[in-house]
């Protein structure tokens, strides 16, 4: 039997803050093969990334190995002296990060920061590197590398980027490469392209990777053997066809159940026990009454367009309409302008031509400067995206919550608020004692609830949400998922709901709009537009989703 | 204030004893402030020729000057003209800065072009050289060298107000409170700059060692608080016409006076900010 590659034996990391010592990864032993790619599954706060930045020595001044060993070809790297190991780093080990904006330096050219990267190890000369340099762009398929060797981080897109980092991580041949969440934050057809590239280059050049991830879908597509890791610990590692069809552990089951495919439905999210407390929600849910004939549409919108003081228009000839307690779901890839259209809904930037009519009024024409006066305010209400960034840092739970009721509502402070922000908590599962904490002592999935309680507080008519989920852990989507669901039905709520993520709006929604460059490519109801996609956008929106089944498909090759 | 604001002052003052030395001087510096005409042992203003120009004894603990004035009685008296003139002026660029930088930053466009360029025109000119125009020309009174102490401060108050409020403004608790009916000027005055505020009194704090320092400047040069009148610039200035015969105390000890009301504003600034913002605490 030969030596693996590296071999990682009853790895802790422990942490020094404020609160005491925080052990974050707490004896976890894997080996990886030369060639092999591993997938690294977990959600925050599991030590995935942690083990990454140990194995590369990156951890922050805080974080310290406190026991095992690391062994990379057998050689006990936690031991290496620091000079040392400067000469693994990029030659043997590299990593790729997870914001590619954020890694490469902004002030130099990308062509200089691959040619940094090869005459750190390598002894040659200015020509050489830059031929170098053009060699390794090409291997990332960067079009037209000859002038792009000359560009800045900011003249490409997210994905280019990317690219950029792989050239640099792959520059001096490294026989491991952690790539840290490397496509989180790209487009779904985007992180389609990065992830072959990666793929087929580590494949090309028998490099064993680690690919960190917290999307199942992704590892399960990519990697031959998947390492699922919970709070410091390694529960469970299996080929990715038997930990989704036969997960063992009960996190494994709990975060393959969250995991939205292109099949599940909003009570499928969960374990069995949960379900069938959440089908009793719903059996007991009125359904949604048929409209009185005669009631005008919720929301009409007509040829909406912004239109920014240059190039072409952000969004143009927009137009929708959406009944009351029905869901639309707003589809796209960044820049295509959704964004813009659902904060145009919202009322909180001007669109440049077309009218929206809420309820049979006409809403378009009131300035956003002066709608905070308006009536209909309070029934157009938003969820945000980044709970983290939803929250002012200095209102409590509690003020949140009863912001929009003191503003809207016109509610004053005293033991009525106090019931009523109790009750929006309770809706949305907010344990009344996390009311006087301030944002940053709440979890991501707590905050998230502290914004839908603050967005149905006032009892609106139409929530529009803007990507609710996509800063939150599956297992805390499906959660907020279900929450939205049965909120939704409640009240009798309509939802434009705004996503990246198919899966999410295909269970979530009756109506998908399919958004590019600010115009509508498709529409209809959301089964038909999946299943069936006409136009060739959307069937390559949909292909790219790394779904369970299709990653099995590929496994199975 | 509540319970956990002073768990969270005392964690933090005991993490970092220099802010928690400073913060004392700063409490000293404000009762001498408050109670110091009734403690000096001698009438600062009334001279007594006899004892001209006495090194420090037991008597004198710093000394006399060419009246006969007892030094220390003079040092403690000045503190409260001196604090007064930099809280003062400290405070009016605060809240004036604040406010229009914070406008600024949020709408952006024309008014945003407009102020910057005035400020960088204003930050173009030696600032205290700005400041000994204007009290000559508004004439040497305790106000004008507040509103000259303050017009040159302004244009740093406003810069910063409006780049911490620019890289907030487009968060989502900011589309939040617009959606829970705020309008944009309320967004600005009662969400966006409580959020600034925690960096500003770092800002502020250093500022005031710093108006400290540019009144005692413009007594020096005698633009400032007129003598007999006790305060520091004052002091040193007229007391620098003795250093030469070796009568080092009456610069001394006025510089030394200065030396630490700086020192203490100065260090106080970084460990304000960790007090006032709320994500320190856990």
């Amino acid at each position: 039997m030969t030596q693996p590659l590296l071999r990682i034996e009853d790895l802790h990391v422990t942490f020094s803050t404020r609160r005491g010592l925080v052990e974050a990864v707490r004896g976890v032993t894997l080996s990886l093969d030369e060639g092999e790619m591993l997938g690294l599954v977990g959600e925050s706060g599991s030590g995935k990334s942690v083990t990454g930045f140990a194995t590369t020595r990156l951890l922050d001044a805080a974080g310290r190995v406190t026991a095992g060993r690391i062994l990379f070809r057998g050689q006990d790297i936690t031991k290496i002296p620091d000079d040392d190991f400067r000469m693994l780093h990029g030659a043997a080990i590299s990593m790729i990060f997870q914001n590619p904006r954020a890694a490469l330096n902004p002030i130099r050219a990308i062509g200089q920061q691959i040619a940094d990267a090869i005459q750190c190890h390598k002894r040659m000369s200015k020509q050489q590197a830059a031929r170098e340099t053009l060699e390794l762009l090409r291997a990332v398929q960067i079009r037209d590398p000859e002038r792009r060797m000359a560009a800045y981080p900011h003249e490409l897109s997210g994905g280019m980027c990317q690219r950029v980092m792989i050239a640099i991580a792959i520059s001096c041949a490294p026989r491991l490469l952690i790539a840290d969440e490397p496509t989180t934050g790209l487009d779904v057809t985007t992180q389609k392209v990065v992830m072959d590239l990666l793929a087929r280059i580590a494949a090309e050049r028998g490099m064993a990777t680690i690919l960190i991830t917290h999307d199942l879908g992704l590892a399960a597509r990519y990697c031959r053997r998947v390492v699922v890791m919970e709070r410091g610990l390694l529960v469970e590692e299996a080929a990715p066809r038997a930990l989704f069809c036969n997960p063992r552990h009960v996190y494994t089951k709990r975060l393959v159940a969250a995991s939205p495919t292109a099949t599940s439905r909003i009570e499928d999210l969960v374990t069995d026990e949960e379900r069938s407390q959440y089908l009793a929600m719903l059996a007991a849910c009125k359904p949604r009454p048929a409209p009185a004939p005669g009631t005008p549409l919720l929301l009409d919108v007509k040829n909406l367009a912004k239109r920014y003081d240059q190039g072409s228009p952000a969004v143009a000839d927009f137009s929708m309409t959406m009944a009351a307690g029905e869901s639309v779901g707003l589809v796209g890839e960044s820049g295509s302008g959704k964004t813009t259209t659902s904060r145009m809904i919202c009322r909180l930037i001007d669109p440049s031509e077309g009218a929206i009519l809420f309820d049979g009024q006409s809403i378009g024409h009131l300035a956003a400067r002066d709608f905070h006066r308006s009536p209909v305010r309070k029934e157009i209400q938003l969820v945000f995206q980044d709970p983290n960034d939803s929250l002012n840092p200095r209102f409590t739970a509690f003020d949140c919550i009863a912001h929009p009721l003191l503003r809207l509502a016109g509610m004053r402070s005293g033991d009525a608020l106090r019931q009523r922000v109790e009750e929006c908590a309770q809706r949305v599962g907010l344990p009344a004692e996390l009311l006087p904490r301030f944002p940053h002592q709440l979890s991501g999935g707590q905050k998230a609830r502290v914004g839908i309680a603050r967005a149905i507080a006032c009892r609106p008519r139409l929530l529009v949400l803007d990507e609710p989920t996509a800063a939150l852990d599956v297992s805390v989507q499906a959660v907020v998922l279900q929450l939205l669901d049965r909120l939704r039905r409640e009240d009798n709520l309509a939802f434009l709901f705004v996503s990246h993520d198919l899966n999410v709006v295909r269970m979530m929604c009756d109506h998908t709009i399919v958004l590019r460059n600010g115009c509508i490519v498709e529409q209809g109801e959301s089964r038909a537009v999946f299943d069936n996609p006409k136009t060739a956008y959307t069937r390559e929106l949909v292909e790219a989703v790394p779904h369970i089944e299709t990653g099995l498909a590929a496994a199975r090759i | 204030m509540t319970g956990a604001t002073l768990r969270h002052t005392a964690w933090i003052l005991r993490g970092n004893p220099l802010t928690a030395i400073a913060a004392a001087g700063v409490v000293l510096l404000i009762l001498i402030a408050v109670f110091g005409p009734q403690i000096v042992p001698f009438d600062p203003i009334a001279s007594n020729v006899s004892q001209a120009l006495m090194p420090p004894s037991a008597a004198h603990l710093a000394g006399t000057d060419q009246l006969g004035r007892d030094t220390f009685s003079r040092l403690i008296v000045a503190t409260r003209l001196d604090l007064v003139i930099a809280v003062s002026a400290v405070g009016i660029s605060f809240v004036l800065g604040a406010v229009i930088g914070a406008f600024c930053g949020y709408s952006g466009g024309r008014l945003d072009r407009t102020v910057g360029r005035f400020v960088d025109v204003m930050m173009a000119f030696p600032l205290f050289v700005l400041a000994m125009a204007m009290v000559a020309a508004l004439g040497n009174r305790v106000e004008n060298i507040v509103i000259a102490t303050a017009v040159i401060n302004l244009p740093f108050y406003i810069r910063f107000a409006r780049a911490e409020v620019n890289i907030r403004r487009n968060l989502g608790w900011v589309e939040a409170a617009r959606a829970s009916g705020e309008s944009h000027i309320s967004v600005v005055l009662r969400f966006l700059l409580p959020n600034v505020l925690p960096a500003m009194a770092v800002q502020m704090s250093l500022n005031l060692g710093w108006a400290i320092l540019n009144a005692a400047g413009l007594s020096f040069i005698g633009l400032g608080v007129k003598p007999p009148t006790p305060e520091w610039g004052i002091m040193v200035a007229e007391g620098a016409r003795f250093i030469s015969t070796g009568r080092w105390w009456l610069v001394a000890f006025p510089g030394l006076a200065l030396m630490l009301a700086v020192l203490c504003f100065n260090l106080l600034g970084d460990g304000m900010r960790d007090i006032l913002d709320p994500r320190m605490r856990t």
